[in-house]
């Protein structure tokens, strides 16, 4: 407890709590002038309208489509699951940039949807919430899915034995049980969405604005302090009301759930309905998630002279020989992945202490932290970004320039997500089991480790492969901390792309493609790590 | 089982370690100077600087410093943080502040004085603090109208050379330009405008320019890679006339894959110009001053400003330097860009924008 408290004090609290007091007091004094006059703007009013509904029809869509992936991903086996699940999960750590680009390939003009049904969604409101499903539905997927593995089917068809209908069945028995991994999840897709930046900036065109992209506005561009500081404190309180209500729901749903191996549960799919469902969810994916990769990758290998890999080549040419850094670009590979792992490590054992220290009867005063661990979620990055600066700039916690920040900025958006996979796992399992062990003589510690962890062994793996993902990806708070030569690969292919000619551009969707793979390759890598060593069930 | 615990101890010791360890001040290198430090002078810039690896050998070399290049967000982005930081600042030299944002980051205290040498080979209407030497100039590009080359040739309609010209009814809805809140080039174009029709003329101009079909997108990226269609990379764009640089067409030639066409892909208008000119400028409360006046002394020297061209796509201050075969071949040069001056810029800066975006909406 004592630790996550600590550095979400050090790492967030204090920064933010640095540049909005900035923004809001003058000489010495709180002047507040400037907050009615910016709360009484209607203009405030449309975006904050705006940021709250997008955010739900893009958490309701995303549910639509991504549940039956769940169960899909979670109870049917077929040939290549592990592979897709690593590969749904991709989108998560692409640059919106990038992402945009494609999307527009595909719905701009000249699309393929233009081509082939002659409707054009170009930028808009459309664009927008595909392109937040198509980043958000491995959370869904994942968070949910990791549970629904280790729910009991016989529990179930206890209840079918019972007489009720599979409707029925499932209504009573399964989503009550599976009530705070969803709600978990829509929680989580609708922080992301509504402090979206990246994708309501490239698709929305200037019509759009979300919070987030007013707050990156008026600090970054004109440094209208006093003016951000109080959007911040609206996206605040905002979060704040959110996350009450999220705890409210949640609190009466939690509760001990018989857990199994995930590996007993799943099976192949059995009768039409299931063939179907798998079939649906596979077109699902190819089209929501598969087509816009295939774009990047299919351009990062379509050469002026025919498909080769041009582009690849140029990556490691040396620099002076028509390279954009001074490094050859591929060493951001290396960067990327030792800030991955580093902020991973943090990420999970931060999460993993304030997952364990809540999981224990919470008080009131424990579930307000529960919240406020969720926090970073929703808070503007360059709110962070900007805290960092004027906060830890002096010794001993001049820390603008290290190394450590980066992953540490990273770390604080991975720790909601490690929590909140697995506090739902944590929950469930059974207070007499610890009960039993500590009568038999276990020590409080041992007991967590035989009892607990095997059972969170599987969701700690989805928390860590969602910190990686998240480090991977991660461009906001990454791009106003000041690195010396030392760009990750969304930075790098962010360069890329801001200059002309055609060797830039294919270099970008080539290391947006390598992107891809180490993003995939590691997540796979995780899976396996997992599977060695789960045979103590 | 044992061992994951153990491992787990293990990790969590080494990252509460390293975190007093930075605590500590055991990283960081914002100048602080402490043994061995000054050895080492540190450039903020933003996140298009590039320079070869072998001009700051050459520095090293000369002066005995290292150079540790700090590098984030857009230009505006840097300046900002730079003024946020006034006096307690990231690094030694700032890099890359323009014309657009000057009278901002001058009057934000970020800088200290230093007259550069070099300084005479300069041109005077370059030297925009010349009274106080806070700033010194680095290199100068324009940005202009480009135009896709084989789009016009096709048609057999003669490209735009002015802004007059984007207004008229044959080019109508072929530009796209950029929002000036979010890019530079959106801005610089704004000015352009600004500067040629005035305070009270601009907005009628942009008036006809949307009422012509001109758009906008959020950044140069998606402008120029997506919607613009001459540009090699992209190629779904479908506008012929983008917002972009005098020297884009020598970037689509130098990194394109004919290496020696007949004449670049793409062209600039030469009556829609506004020129940025870049700054560098010793930090006020610099850790290593002495090292931070040798570095803007040698971004003026000729060896720093041959090198520009090839990596930034903008042109050198020094009358003297010597533009590579590229650039006189394809690039083309602009007498007579619009011009707004700073202190202008910076008192209506923000109201501009909120009124652009008033009237594109």
């Amino acid at each position: 407890m004592v630790v996550p408290v600590a550095f979400f004090g050090l790492f967030f609290g204090y920064p933010v709590v640095a540049i909005v007091a900035r923004g809001l007091r003058e000489d010495g004094r709180w002047n507040l002038t400037r907050a009615g006059e910016v709360l009484t703007d209607p203009l405030t009013l449309d975006v904050l309208g705006f940021t709250l509904g997008q955010a739900a029809a893009s958490t309701a869509l995303t549910l639509a489509l991504a549940l039956p992936g769940a169960y899909v991903f979670a109870r049917l086996d077929f040939p290549g699951k592990r592979l897709l699940r690593a590969v749904v999960t991709v989108p998560f750590v692409l640059p919106t940039v990038v992402v945009g680009s494609a999307f527009l390939a595909l719905l701009g003009r000249g699309g393929v949807l233009e081509t082939v049904w002659g409707v054009r969604l170009d930028t808009g409101l459309w664009a927008i919430l595909l392109a937040h499903v198509f980043f958000n539905y491995a959370v869904v997927v994942r968070t949910v899915g990791g549970l629904w593995a280790q729910l009991d089917p016989r529990q179930e068809e206890a209840a079918r034995m019972l007489g009720a209908s599979r409707p029925a069945a499932w209504l009573r028995v399964t989503l009550p049980a599976l009530a705070p991994a969803v709600l978990a999840a829509a929680l989580m897709v609708f922080l992301f969405t509504f402090t979206s930046f990246g994708v309501v900036q490239i698709l929305g065109g200037s019509r759009y604005a979300t919070l987030e992209v007013e707050i990156y506005r008026q600090t970054a561009q004109f440094l209208d302090l006093p003016t951000a500081a109080v959007l911040s404190c609206l996206q605040f309180a905002a979060v704040g009301v959110l996350l009450g209500v999220h705890a409210w729901t949640v609190r009466r749903r939690e509760s001990a759930l018989r857990l199994v191996d995930a590996a007993r549960t799943a099976r192949r799919p059995r009768g039409a309905g299931q063939w179907a469902l798998l079939w649906s969810q596979l077109a699902v994916i190819a089209v929501l998630l598969l087509l816009p990769l295939a774009v990047l990758v299919e351009r990062s290998l379509a050469t002026p002279d025919g498909y080769g890999l041009l582009f690849y080549r140029a990556l490691t040419a040396e620099p002076g020989t028509g390279s954009t850094f001074v490094v050859p670009a591929v060493e951001a590979v290396g960067n990327s992945l030792a800030y991955a792992a580093v902020a991973t490590v943090i990420a999970v054992t931060v999460g993993g202490l304030a997952a364990a220290a809540l999981t224990r009867r919470a008080g009131r005063l424990v579930r307000g932290f529960d919240a406020l661990l969720m926090l970073p979620l929703g808070t503007s990055a360059v709110t962070v970004g900007f805290g960092f600066l004027i906060a830890l700039d002096e010794p001993p916690l001049d820390l603008r320039s290290a190394w450590l920040l980066v992953p540490i900025a990273q770390a604080l958006v991975g720790v909601p997500f490690v929590i909140r996979t697995m506090l739902p796992v944590l929950r469930a399992v059974d207070e007499r089991l610890r009960e039993a062990a500590a009568v038999l003589g276990a020590s409080p510690l041992r007991a967590w480790r035989e009892v607990d962890l095997p059972l969170v062994r599987r969701a700690l793996a989805v928390a860590a492969g969602f910190a990686f993902a998240v480090s991977l990806g991660e461009f906001g708070a990454t791009v106003f901390i000041a690195r010396a030569g030392t760009p990750t690969l969304p930075v790098a292919v962010a360069r890329l792309l801001g200059r002309a000619g055609e060797l830039n551009y294919g270099q970008a969707m080539a290391l947006s493609t390598i992107l891809m793979l180490v993003c995939a390759v590691g997540l796979l890598a995780l899976e396996r790590a997992r599977t060695h060593s789960s045979g103590e069930f | 089982m044992k061992r994951t615990t153990t491992v787990f101890k293990g990790t969590l010791a080494a990252t509460l370690g390293t975190a007093l360890l930075a605590g500590c001040g055991g990283s960081g290198d914002s100048g602080a100077s402490d043994e061995g430090k000054d050895q080492t002078v540190t450039l903020v810039t933003h996140q298009s600087f590039v320079v070869s690896e072998d001009v700051l050998k050459q520095f090293t070399q000369e002066t005995g410093y290292r150079v540790e290049v700090v590098q984030s967000g857009d230009a505006g982005v840097m300046v900002n943080k730079a003024v946020l930081t006034a006096g307690n600042p990231e690094g030694d030299v700032l890099f890359g502040v323009d014309n657009t944002m000057l009278s901002k980051a001058l009057d934000g205290g970020v800088f200290a004085p230093h007259r550069a040498e070099g300084l005479a080979e300069v041109p005077e209407d370059l030297r925009l603090d010349a009274g106080k030497h806070r700033v010194t100039p680095v290199d100068t590009g324009d940005v202009c109208v480009n135009y896709d080359r084989a789009h016009f040739e096709a048609e057999d309609v003669e490209p735009p050379r002015t802004l007059e010209d984007l207004t008229r009814p044959e080019y109508r809805d072929m530009l796209v330009v950029q929002n000036p809140a979010t890019s530079s080039p959106g801005l610089a174009f704004l000015l352009a405008t600004v500067g040629a029709y005035g305070e009270e003329g601009w907005q009628d101009y942009w008036k006809d320019l949307k009422a012509n079909g001109a758009v906008q997108a959020e950044g140069w990226e998606q402008s120029y890679n997506d919607m613009f269609s001459g540009s090699a990379g992209g190629r779904d764009g479908d506008r012929p006339l983008v917002v972009s640089y005098a020297a884009s067409p020598v970037a689509e030639v130098h990194y394109g894959t004919d290496k020696d066409p007949e004449q670049a892909p793409t062209g600039v208008a030469p009556g829609t110009c506004f020129r940025q000119t870049e700054f560098a400028g010793l930090l006020d409360g610099a850790g290593n001053p002495e090292g931070g006046k040798a570095l803007i002394d040698f971004m003026l020297s000729t060896s720093f400003q041959q090198d520009i061209p090839l990596n930034m796509f903008v042109r050198p201050v020094r009358e003297d330097a010597v533009l590579p075969q590229i650039f006189t071949e394809y690039g083309a040069e602009i007498e007579d860009p619009h011009t707004v001056a700073p202190e202008e810029i910076d008192a209506n800066r923000e109201q501009w924008i909120k009124q652009w975006s008033a009237l594109m909406r």
